[in-house]
């Protein structure tokens, strides 16, 4: 049915100063006209949707549609400290992914629809915002500390994140980042980025599942609504 | 928490049932539960402490999408560990909240 996929390398931004770093995308590509830009969610959802992601691009492949998905600094295979990375380092990191791989349309999935470049149409898949990731995380470490015995409050959590930088279920989360979330809402939904909401893939949802878990039928439908949307346009 | 009717025209909020049936499907989501299992959770089901896969980010996530579909907020003080132990904890939470937003 399809091809395998590659991993390669692309320059990422590291800093405002015209900097790169080498970050690695996994590929399917053969050079074809119609490119994906798959931006992955945030953190552990991450793994969680990993293997739907990449079941839909060995679909769009069989569609002759070229996709990539490259590693946030800091996340997958990344080698840079995921403590010094910033919202705005990945946005601008995945617009540079989005020119280097000359993407012709942006899958943002998640909280990836936060990072999502402006000017390239495509889909938000069930977008989260900034304050409902970081809520959902601090009540990991609420939790976690309670049942070690040392309770924290959400307020000293927050506090800690802000000026400090804090580990959140194992994700180091630099001061800059912390505090962007608190405030990242989803970019507007213009006439060129649509919505993708559960309802539409079917399914349960896999960012809910405690194991990861995967399921074909799901990465059948996202696959057919981007396969049909690029070809008509093609 | 006081007791509630379990007349499903409560004006005080939805009933028990549509309460119980709506958690069961957040857990079904969560823990990747057949329909039958999901049917099959009682009061005494153990959660939280019981299913190695239901760690502190997996409980989080699911107190965040009961807020989600229940459309409630739950205060962090408002958990405590006899809420997440068993599936009977959790449906009281869930009434309780629900019965007062």
């Amino acid at each position: 049915m399809s091809g395998l996929f590659k991993f390669v390398e692309w320059p990422c931004p590291d800093g405002g100063d015209g900097d790169t770093r080498s970050e690695a995308a996994l590929v399917f590509d053969r050079g074809r006209q119609d490119r994906l830009l798959v931006i992955p969610p945030l953190f552990e959802e991450a793994n969680k949707l990993r293997h739907l992601l990449v079941e839909v691009m060995a679909r769009l492949d069989g569609s002759e549609i070229d996709a990539v998905l490259p590693d946030l600094p800091g996340c997958n295979e990344s080698l840079a400290p995921l403590a010094q990375q910033t919202l705005t380092g990945w946005r601008a990191g995945m617009a540079a992914a989005a020119r280097h791989f000359r993407a012709t349309r942006v899958l943002a999935v998640r909280g990836g629809a936060l990072l999502r470049p402006a000017g390239l149409a495509g889909w938000d898949y069930s977008p989260q915002d900034g304050p409902k990731i970081l809520r959902s995380m601090v009540r990991a470490r609420i939790i976690a500390s309670k049942e070690a015995g040392q309770p924290e409050t959400r307020e000293e959590i927050e506090a800690k994140g802000r000026a400090e930088g804090i580990a959140l279920a194992g994700w180091q989360i630099g001061p800059a980042m912390f505090t962007a979330l608190e405030n990242a809402a989803v970019p507007a939904h213009r006439d060129e980025v649509s919505l993708l909401d559960q309802e539409t893939i079917g399914g349960r949802p896999l960012w809910l599942r405690a194991e990861p878990d995967y399921d074909p039928a799901q990465a059948d439908a996202l696959a057919a609504v981007i396969a049909v949307a690029m070809r008509q346009q093609a | 928490m006081t007791a509630q009717t379990s007349t499903p025209t409560d004006p005080a909020g939805p009933s028990r049932t549509e309460i119980d049936q709506k958690l069961r499907a957040i857990l079904r989501d969560v823990l990747g539960l057949s329909e039958a299992r999901a049917s099959d959770l009682a009061p005494d089901s153990g959660l939280f402490g019981h299913l190695p896969e239901l760690d502190s980010q997996a409980v989080a996530d699911l107190l965040t999408e009961m807020e989600d579909r229940f459309d409630i907020i739950i205060e962090d003080d408002e958990v405590d560990g006899d809420h997440l132990e068993t599936y009977g904890g959790l449906l009281a939470l869930a009434e309780a909240k629900t019965a007062t937003s």
